[in-house]
């Protein structure tokens, strides 16, 4: 991951239920606004953060979106912690893969937010939980 | 802290021997509260209306609010409050009307030399407290259920199902597409193609700042569900930034029509359906 320094302090927002994932929309859609993103960009880490928030709830029960403004020296960017401490996941290719899902959903939500953004880390295994930190930088 | 036997006698006694000088004072506190917002008559019959139940529940021998003689007490406390609530009174002036009693108490029991009377007064007041805390808490319920009756009125409102041409209706969306309301669209938008009987569905997303997966698939799942009853669909209102997010989420929509407008999606419906539309030119003003 890159390194950045935060400006401000990170906003959280705890998961628990389908309001709280429209919350972090608009959350992360005012950061992003402050963070200076375009429109496109805005657009694509809002989907991004509404389908790994959205999981974060499905999958995990609920958790934890912490979202703050990053700066590398030359561009501003909004980053965003998805942490939860559900059952983690055992197949990480597997669950990258477009169209896989275990939740009825359309199996696009994680990979799909992987293409949204610029810099996705995840870090998860069976029984620790996810951590998911997403990056999208201003053009 | 109940009241004795012995306090709630004195106090139904000194409320009923000066029920003028009491109704009149507690009145006027309360219309200095409220700032004419409440009319004189009324705000007199709200206050000698509690005034009575109370009366009646010490009569009876009333230890506290919670106690069984003070039933008939609570569901006037109960109603004012519902009436104050939906009239957007705030939750504080509500309260604020009951403990405006303890002023009007004050005002008679100076008058009164007896020896116990701080006692008695600080006994009183602790009913009255009750009574206003119990006011706020009908205050804040009522309150609840009218946020939770917009909650569904606007559900109801903001899912319209509109015929925009003979054979073809529309749906705007506008704002988040939960599965609530995903659900009432498919409903109204279903219904509705049976009592037109239309042929073509237009679901237009202009109104709705986010289409993620959860939403692509209500959207698919009406589309296909209209398909079923015969009717086909065309999604209209996609904006430049939202084709690009679907893109890279890598939704398909399939075979299914879609339109970057609903004039557009309307023009394509016509023209499938042979109605005769020409592109004016837009006229020159100079």
């Amino acid at each position: 991951m890159t390194s950045g320094v935060d400006l401000g302090r990170p906003h959280t927002q705890t998961v628990g239920s389908d309001e709280d994932v429209v919350r972090v929309r608009q959350l992360v859609r005012t950061v992003a606004v402050a963070a200076k993103l375009s429109l496109v960009d805005q657009t694509k880490v809002v989907t991004a953060a509404s389908e790994l928030a959205r999981n974060t709830l499905v999958y995990a029960g609920g958790g934890t979106v912490e979202v703050s403004i990053v700066d590398n020296g030359r561009r501003q960017g909004i980053r965003i912690l998805f942490a939860d401490s559900g059952p983690g996941i055992a197949d990480l290719e597997l669950a990258l893969t477009d169209g896989y899902t275990t939740g009825g959903g359309l199996g696009l939500g994680l990979s799909g937010a992987r293409r949204l953004v610029d810099e996705f880390d995840i870090r998860t295994a069976p029984g620790q939980g996810t951590r998911i930190t997403i990056t999208k930088w201003s053009r | 802290m109940a009241l004795s036997a012995d306090e709630s006698g004195r106090l139904a006694v000194l409320l009923s021997s000066h029920v003028d000088q009491i109704t009149q004072r507690w009145a006027e506190v309360v219309a200095g509260q409220l700032h004419g917002r409440l009319s004189q008559a009324e705000l007199i019959r709200q206050v000698q209306e509690l005034h009575r139940a109370l009366v009646d529940a010490l009569d009876k021998g009333a230890a506290d609010l919670a106690s069984e003689e003070s039933v008939e007490l609570r569901a006037v406390l109960a109603e004012l409050s519902r009436g104050q609530a939906r009239e957007g009174f705030s939750a504080t002036e509500t309260a604020s009307g009951v403990f405006a009693l303890k002023d009007a108490l004050l005002t008679v029991m100076e008058a009164d030399h007896n020896a116990d009377k701080l006692r008695d007064f600080v006994a009183f007041s602790a009913l009255i407290d009750q009574m206003g805390l119990f006011t706020f808490e009908s205050y804040v319920r009522t309150r609840e259920s009218l946020i939770a009756d917009q909650a569904e009125q606007l559900l109801e409102l903001s899912t319209p199902v509109v015929k925009l041409w003979e054979g073809v209706v529309a749906v705007p969306l506008v704002g988040t597409l939960d599965s609530a309301r995903a659900q009432v669209v498919m409903e109204r938008l279903l219904q509705t193609l049976v009592e037109t009987s239309s042929p073509y569905a237009i679901i237009d997303i202009t109104g709705v700042p986010a289409v993620d997966t959860q939403v692509a698939q209500h959207i698919l799942k009406t589309v296909v569900a209209a398909r079923l009853m015969g009717a086909d669909c065309i999604i209209s209102g996609i904006r430049p930034q939202i084709a690009q997010t679907i893109v890279a989420l890598g939704i398909e929509f399939g075979d299914i029509a879609t339109k970057a407008s609903l004039a557009d999606a309307l023009r394509h419906v016509l023209r499938l359906t042979g109605v005769e539309t020409s592109r004016r030119q837009p006229r020159r003003e100079l």
